[in-house]
């Protein structure tokens, strides 16, 4: 009996040596070749040069914000459009659902070379907007990202929540704020991930839409053709700390939103 | 009447936002325009170059066959992931569930760029093998294949793998024709993710792939930056076969996935 068990759980040894080979290595790569030089011996110069320049902290600014406003529009429009097909009365909500979340299956370069096209058509010259047409950009290619989590845990909530907050004499307005809303926030936060991120690195939606503007993604790019390797790594390593963060944070807050969970039951 | 008309509204609107880009450009890749805008006349020219020219044909061609490639190695690895996982000890389980969570959060950039640094920069393999650009790629997309088989496990009635053991199958085969074909439909949307994401990957592919050989993604992207008309509207033509396939291809899981599940809703199982 103990044969057959090890021989199930075995099938995961590919799969694991290749995660540690693949995955986990170049990471420890990447942090070896972000705090050393040309020489291979330890230098901490790039981080400060990177903290104390005006034009890297600059780019970390600019992608910051581009992947805040990124982030509140699609918020904006997904919550919304989320909720609605939630907990709307549709007789044929997966095929309905499903066209909200298509967009994302096809490619995004033939996808934002159609943006291109008409956003050139509105605007005459693209040059004139770069902040706002990436931002629009962007959250045209994001937008299915956030709206899937957030339909995902709207629909969970169960709809006795509200009928019981009604009965107590809650307005419409105080349902939505103090029971509809701090449940769906685990689905806002893995929205926001999955959005925020993306946004601040994928510098082809710059390119495509003639943003010349530096993002965190454009200087790995440009580092990569520059066969700098030490900055490279640098910039990733600094992504890799901010999504390490986020990660960190979400699970806290999905920790709290359980208490809170457990604490309507009771 | 309002609060009836409101919610459809928006999402009439939202639904315009995501698809009005791709339906122009659909219509204006059967005319012989190169703006949006100039209405001329039909014409299936740009079907005509996208089938004819060697250079975009090599690529397409290339691509499929990389994503196939990639998505077959995939799938393989994340089932057989999955599967070791879901047996294994806490501890192990653990630890792989933790790796495989890596690729899904990272940012394409980090996980192109780290590759390259490791296979290209460190271990100096040749690019010209396209090992690093599997590899690069499979790395994106096993972990999605795991978690798209790892909850048909979960459902799966432990019992039935013992049962096939008590009457007489040996490990091996109580695996492959008892529980395999339980996980199919996972495995299946598990290969189709990794196909969609291997078409779709930039990243991954310019910092890893030959310099000769291009995907539809890299492609596309130094067309646009030429002034090239022929093949930029070319592309429109792409755009509008690949925005169909997708849609008969999701639309056809749709319908197979409700059929099998009895009706069930809200399944979104993608990503």
């Amino acid at each position: 009996m103990k044969k057959i068990h090890f021989s199930r759980s075995s099938l995961g040894i590919p799969y694991g040596i290749f995660l540690v080979l693949f995955v986990v290595f170049p990471l420890l790569i990447i942090l070896f070749y972000a705090f050393t030089d040309g020489q291979g011996r330890f230098s901490a110069e790039n981080f400060i040069f990177f903290f104390s320049n005006g034009k890297t902290l600059g780019t970390l600014a600019y992608s910051l914000g581009i992947a805040a406003s990124t982030t509140a529009a699609s918020l904006l429009l997904a919550y919304p459009a989320a909720f609605i097909l939630a907990k709307g009365r549709f007789r044929r909500r997966p095929v309905l659902l499903m066209l909200f979340i298509l967009p994302m299956w096809i490619n995004f370069t033939l996808r934002m070379t159609a943006l291109k096209e008409i956003l050139t058509v509105i605007e005459k010259n693209l040059a004139y907007y770069p902040f706002m047409n990436t931002v629009i950009g962007m959250t045209y290619d994001f937008l299915p990202f956030m709206i899937l989590p957030v339909y995902n845990s709207i629909a969970k909530i169960d709809d006795s929540y509200a009928e019981a907050a009604m009965d107590l004499g809650a307005k419409p307005a105080q349902v939505f704020l103090k029971v509809m809303l701090p449940l769906s926030v685990p689905g806002i936060i893995s929205g926001v991930m999955m959005v925020f991120l993306p946004a601040m690195t994928n510098y082809v939606v710059l390119d495509m839409l003639y943003n010349s503007t530096y993002i965190m993604g454009s200087l790995i790019g440009s580092y990569f053709s520059a066969y700098d390797w030490h900055n490279g790594s640098l910039i990733s390593m600094i992504l890799l700390a901010i999504i390490l963060g986020f990660s960190l944070c979400s699970r806290e807050f999905a920790g709290q939103k359980e208490e809170r969970t457990g604490g309507i039951r009771i | 009447m309002i609060k009836k008309i409101l919610p459809a509204l928006w999402l009439a609107v939202v639904l315009l936002f995501l698809y009005v880009p791709v339906c122009l450009l659909a219509v204006y890749s059967f005319t012989d325009s190169s703006m949006i805008g100039s209405i001329r006349r039909f014409s299936l020219d740009n079907y005509r170059v996208l089938f004819t020219e060697p250079e975009l044909r090599h690529m397409i061609v290339g691509t499929l066959l990389l994503a196939l490639a990639v998505s077959a190695i995939s799938t393989v690895l994340g089932t057989t992931g999955a599967i070791g996982a879901f047996y294994a000890k806490r501890r192990r389980r653990l630890c792989l569930e933790l790796m495989n969570q890596i690729p899904v959060v990272n940012a394409e950039v980090v996980t192109g760029f780290s590759v390259c640094i490791l296979l290209i920069v460190f271990l100096k393999i040749d690019k010209t093998t396209y090992i690093p650009l599997i590899a690069g790629l499979v790395s994106l997309c096993s972990p999605f294949v795991y978690l798209s088989v790892l909850p048909r496990l979960k459902q799966m009635d432990a019992g039935i793998y013992e049962a096939a053991l008590d009457l007489g199958c040996t490990p091996w085969q109580a695996l492959r024709k008892v529980v395999l074909p339980q996980l199919v439909p996972g495995i299946f949307s598990g290969f189709v993710m990794s196909v969609t994401l291997t078409l779709d990957d930039y990243f991954i592919s310019t910092y890893t792939k030959p310099t000769l050989f291009d995907t539809i993604s890299t492609y596309v992207v130094n067309a646009t930056k030429g002034e090239q008309t022929e093949i930029k509207t070319a592309l429109w033509a792409l755009s509008t076969i690949l925005f169909l396939c997708v849609c008969i291809v999701v639309l056809g899981m749709n319908l197979l996935g409700r059929k099998e599940q009895g009706g069930q809703e809200g399944q979104g199982s993608a990503r």
